[in-house]
């Protein structure tokens, strides 16, 4: 399918007095219509200068971009009918009713009276806000505040939704049920550019992942190639008597692939393998067997964040967690 | 999918009508929801009529009248300078809160954004005028005649309009409400002070006369005065004084060619 997004060399150069800042230094994109991309980066990794200049808020200093073959700074106005936009800086108007705001988004996206007022009620409730419709926006959660937020990006039915952040900030429930309400959204077809700081959003939602890091992209590619990058899984075990840690490492070697490491210190064994949790049951038996008693066991999987901490070397600022995964989830 | 839907069939001028009365609806529907907003500005210019007319009006003579008189053109004058305020504070408050960057993602007209808000808060003004004017009634203001009074209270809501202009570049050149307050009060301030609204012209050191004469807020008041049959017209010669009306006219001219395109080119230029 033809790609819906191109950018090709992107260049965003903030100047101040003394300094200058790239925040982008040659962005190349191409995503095909109905694919979700994720545009992954720690904070001022140049994420949402990106999609400022994507949605005509901004233009680039060199490069040029195109949404659906039209060119965000020369037809901008086409572009305009194709997006919707929302995220951390397009935002609603907090003295406005959700209805009040929807209706004047429609109107401003030049939907008629009627339409704007029809298409905001059914946006009420695919979003769930129809008993909170007459309430001024101030009174929201911030949960609700980002659905009528993305309610209002897509008043006018875009080809392409801009997500810029969606989550930030929120609690985690609110969060997960705004993964779903996004979730619903690509079922039925549309074309997502998302970015996010956590690592594990891109992974939940995005088809394709650019991961961002001072204005340049330092890898691309689904989440599974990312991870394929910095390796395999893991199975690590914490054995409780530090004397029968050899013997713990000859087990693991004999299960795994390749030889097994130690960390004296925690007193875990490490050793790669590819057979899923189901080794997992296999190391269990065998250390019951030998009569080595095991403190904590995991299959450790790599995440998007070993994935940054490889690329950049540096952790991500949000989430920097190196928890394997628990047993438990994956058994 | 290349021509965008519905738009161009109205044309252009028509769409930039629609949207830009979209955007002063949304802004008037605003008003009621913060009323301390509109509650102060009403407070602090009936605070000025109350202060100025029961505590110096006593101590200042005026020719050919008495001081409720002199005073109240010189109150609705000052606070349609003020409207600047209003604008520069609703418009920085819109960008910072992103609002702006809603309306310029939207396949909408982008003067609206800037028409609208000219257009709303001359609207919002004419509004705290009426109630100020009904205080001064109250407080034993009088004109010549209805007509009159019609008069004048248009003529301020041109010069309101003037002034939202300036408001509108004001607030889009600072970079949050707080210094827009700052910089309303510290630049508007004098400006208010240094007329003709409080004092006969004639009391001010020499050296400040001319300032104050051809001041945009004392020409206001002049003209409101002589509108209305009011006293306090100044004995000076100056054009400025003998066409008051004709002075300020000028000014709102000068004061929209001035900051109409350097609001219009700030605007524009937010997407650098």
């Amino acid at each position: 399918m033809a790609d819906i997004i191109t950018a090709e060399g992107l260049v965003k150069i903030y100047r101040g007095r003394k300094s200058e800042v790239r925040a982008l230094d040659g962005i190349d994109l191409a995503v095909p219509e109905g694919t979700v991309l994720g545009l992954l980066g720690p904070n001022g990794a140049g994420k949402t200068t990106a999609v400022r200049i994507l949605a005509t808020l901004l233009k680039p200093d060199a490069g040029r971009a195109t949404i659906a073959g039209h060119d965000v700074v020369r037809e901008s106005d086409a572009v305009r009918h194709l997006i919707g936009l929302s995220g951390q800086y397009a935002a609603v108007d907090e003295n406005l009713t959700a209805s009040e705001n929807l209706w004047l988004f429609g109107r401003l996206y030049q939907l008629s009276s009627a339409e704007a007022r029809k298409r905001a009620t059914e946006l009420l409730e695919q979003f769930d806000l129809v008993d909170a419709r007459d309430r001024v926006v101030k009174t929201y959660s911030g949960g609700m505040r980002r659905r009528l937020d993305l309610a209002s990006a897509l008043i006018g039915r875009p080809r392409l939704l801009i997500l810029d952040e969606p989550t930030t900030g929120l609690d985690p429930r609110s969060r997960l049920g705004m993964w779903d309400v996004i979730r619903g959204l690509v079922r039925d077809g549309v074309t997502l550019l998302l970015t996010t700081q956590y690592l594990e959003e891109a992974d939940e939602l995005a088809d394709r992942i650019v991961v961002i890091d001072h204005g340049r992209i330092i890898a691309r590619g689904t989440a599974d190639e990312l991870k394929a990058q910095v390796g395999g899984e893991r199975i690590e075990v914490v054995v409780h008597d530090r004397t029968r840690t050899d013997e713990a490492m000859a087990i693991l070697g004999r299960i795994g692939m390749g030889d097994a490491g130690i960390d004296e210190h925690t007193r875990k064994v490490t050793v790669p393998s590819d057979g899923g949790a189901k080794r997992l049951a296999v190391v269990i038996r065998d250390f019951d067997e030998a009569g080595i008693q095991i403190d904590d066991i995991a299959l450790r999987r790599p995440t998007l964040d070993d994935v940054f901490m490889a690329l950049t070397g540096h952790a991500t600022i949000e989430d920097g967690s190196d928890e394997p995964v628990p047993a438990r989830r994956t058994a | 999918m290349t021509a965008p839907p519905s738009a161009r069939s109205r044309g252009r001028f028509g769409q930039a009508l629609t949207d830009g009365l979209l955007v002063g609806w949304r802004n008037l529907k605003r008003i009621p929801r913060i009323p301390e907003l509109a509650i102060f500005a009403i407070l602090q210019s009936i605070m000025f009529v109350v202060l100025f007319v029961f505590v110096f009006g006593g101590a200042i003579p005026i020719a050919g009248g008495d001081y409720t008189n002199f005073l109240m053109p010189g109150i609705f004058a000052q606070t349609i300078v003020f409207a600047a305020a209003t604008t520069a504070i609703g418009m920085t408050d819109d960008v910072n809160k992103g609002i702006v960057d809603r309306f310029r993602s939207l396949p909408m007209t982008r003067s609206a954004v800037i028409i609208g808000r000219t257009f709303s808060d001359v609207i919002y003004n004419a509004g705290i005028l009426v109630v100020l004017m009904v205080t001064g009634f109250i407080v034993g203001w009088r004109v010549d005649s209805i007509p009159a009074l019609v008069t004048g209270f248009l003529f301020l809501l041109v010069f309101a309009y003037a002034m939202a202009w300036l408001g509108v570049w004001l607030g889009l050149m600072v970079p949050t409400v707080e210094v827009a307050q700052q910089v309303i009060f510290t630049v508007l301030f004098p400006i208010t002070f240094l007329s003709n609204v409080f004092v006969p012209l004639e009391t001010l050191p020499g050296w400040l006369q001319p300032f104050a004469e051809w001041n945009p807020t004392s020409t206001l008041t002049a003209a409101l005065r002589e509108l209305w049959g009011n006293p306090g017209t100044s004995t000076s010669t100056s054009l400025a004084s003998q066409e008051p009306i004709l002075v300020t006219v000028i000014w709102v001219i000068v004061i929209i060619a001035i900051f109409g395109p350097l609001g219009a080119r700030r605007y524009r230029s937010m997407s650098r």
